[in-house]
């Protein structure tokens, strides 16, 4: 097809004129987004209130879309479930076994916690949710990984406060407005958590990758004990996730740690709880630094 | 008795004492768009990058489909919007979907003839270019996301274009329903 001839501006001086201040228009437009990227990169995140009026104004559909991927989940669920019964019937059973024996040592554990604890006098802090709620929408066309959270200041929601599933951890409160709050998923590059081996005490961090698994870069060096099938937990240190919540299960070894997926699939749990900041005397000297999500990094 | 042929048929139906509505013929690119920069973050929860750009996408469409309908400045009110939804760093689209359009009429005055193929194979390099820049972007403030990551993306935003350029190419002819009495 050849162009057409509507596009040339002819001797009309006011269409002249458009085109020419369109085309000037268009030029400022790519310095103006330069300079706005420059400043969001360099400074502050100038865009954080506009998005939180935004996410709340598409909150409405966000979390009629969650109902429907919730609905959606489950058909293909039943359907699912249908045809792979046999084998994960026997894969069940097996799995039960040694989960049993797990339960025994895991209350073994447990109470041997609790006389450790008492004779520590430490107070059990086991901190009542926040909220309880959805994950009403996602970055999902972006290479940062951020959820949006169908609670926010109204409900208590503060920034910095974990999010975690009845499975394992989320992510973490980054911006809250009134009725919705953003999550940076612990799948994102920027996330860092400290973790540490579910049965003993060796200390990792996990970082995301990006592509729905986590980076586990162990702290201390030489040989590399872990193995795959190994479950990571929250180790508590730097004060923002409460000890023990379940992160990552180790899938392939690397030299200076592993690569884990995720326990708490985002895209496959249908609530979330989000929980108080779980030391704040802890992150308290830090809170002042610039950066607040980087408490969670320092030991 | 053109007018009175197919009627019905057409989605432009031609009708006596009936004209499109200007408000709808203008304002279909513009939300069309905006509603492709919120789709994304409604469809899944992702731990990776899976979806589309569907607004880029669309905004791309609408300038190649019928160039001039949506201003060459269009990136800058219509990049802001895709900024607060899209995750990226602030002013990320502003400047990428701006480049995008320049870009865009660049090639289009090189090389004004054009087929389903040139189209799509200049539409497919924008795509490309669009998601490696916003990899770039959103790693210089502060992420650091592989670019394997982002290579099903890029394979699945350039399969489903001809896609959403159907579904531009059906609201334009909407847009155009002669819905408004004419007195």
């Amino acid at each position: 097809m050849a162009p057409s001839a509507t596009r040339r501006s002819g001797n009309s001086r006011r269409a002249q004129y458009r085109t020419f201040f369109g085309y000037i228009v268009g030029v400022l437009g790519v310095v103006a987004g330069a300079v706005f990227l420059l400043i969001s990169i360099l400074g502050s995140d100038i865009l954080s209130g506009a998005r939180g009026a935004a996410t709340q104004a598409a909150e409405p559909v966000g979390d009629a879309t969650a109902h429907g991927r919730a609905a959606g989940k489950g058909v293909f669920d039943v359907v699912k479930g249908y045809v792979l019964a046999g084998s994960r019937m026997a894969r069940l059973e097996h799995e039960l076994e040694t989960a049993k024996t797990r339960l025994a040592e895991a209350q073994a554990i447990k109470a041997e916690n609790r006389r450790l604890k008492a004779l520590l006098g430490l107070a059990q802090r086991e901190p009542g949710a926040v909220a309880v709620t959805r994950l009403t929408g996602s970055s999902a066309s972006s290479t940062r990984r951020f959820a949006t959270l169908g609670a926010g200041k109204a409900s208590g929601v503060m920034s910095g406060m974990p999010v975690r599933s009845r499975l394992g951890l989320i992510g973490r409160v980054l911006d809250v407005s009134g009725s919705s709050a953003r999550v940076l998923l612990i799948t994102d590059t920027e996330s860092l958590v400290p973790v540490r081996r579910a049965t003993d005490d060796v200390a990792a961090f996990a970082q995301g990758l990006g592509n729905g698994t986590i980076q586990i870069r162990l702290l201390s060096l030489g040989v590399n004990p872990l193995k795959p099938g190994d479950v990571f937990v929250t180790s508590g240190s730097g004060g923002l996730y409460r000890p023990g919540t379940p992160v990552a299960v180790v899938g392939k070894l690397k030299p200076d740690g592993a690569i884990a997926h995720i326990l708490a699939d985002p895209a496959a749990i249908d609530h979330v709880v989000v929980e108080p900041v779980w030391a704040p005397e802890a992150i308290a000297p830090a809170a002042s630094a610039p950066a607040p999500p980087e408490a969670a990094t320092s030991e | 008795m053109k007018f009175l042929r197919g009627a019905g048929s057409d989605t432009v139906r031609r009708r006596i004492n009936r004209a499109p509505s200007p408000f709808f013929a203008h304002s279909v690119p513009w939300v069309s768009t905006m509603l492709g920069s919120i789709l994304p973050t409604w469809i899944i929860i992702a731990s990776a990058p899976v979806v589309p750009p569907l607004g880029f996408l669309a905004f791309l469409a609408w300038r190649q489909l019928r160039p001039g309908l949506l201003p060459i400045w269009a990136g800058l009110p219509l990049g802001l919007f895709d900024d607060l939804y899209s995750g990226q760093p602030g002013g990320s689209a502003v400047f990428l979907w701006s480049i995008a359009a320049l870009v865009l009429e660049l090639v289009e005055t090189r090389f004004p003839w054009r087929n389903f193929v040139t189209e799509w194979l200049v539409a497919a390099a924008m795509i490309a270019s669009y998601i490696v820049f916003s990899l770039v972007i959103a790693n210089l403030a502060g992420a650091s996301t592989s670019l394997v990551v982002i290579v099903p993306q890029i394979v699945v935003s350039i399969l489903c274009y001809p896609l959403i350029g159907r579904v531009v190419a059906m609201l334009d002819r909407m847009r155009l329903t002669p819905i408004m009495e004419l007195r």
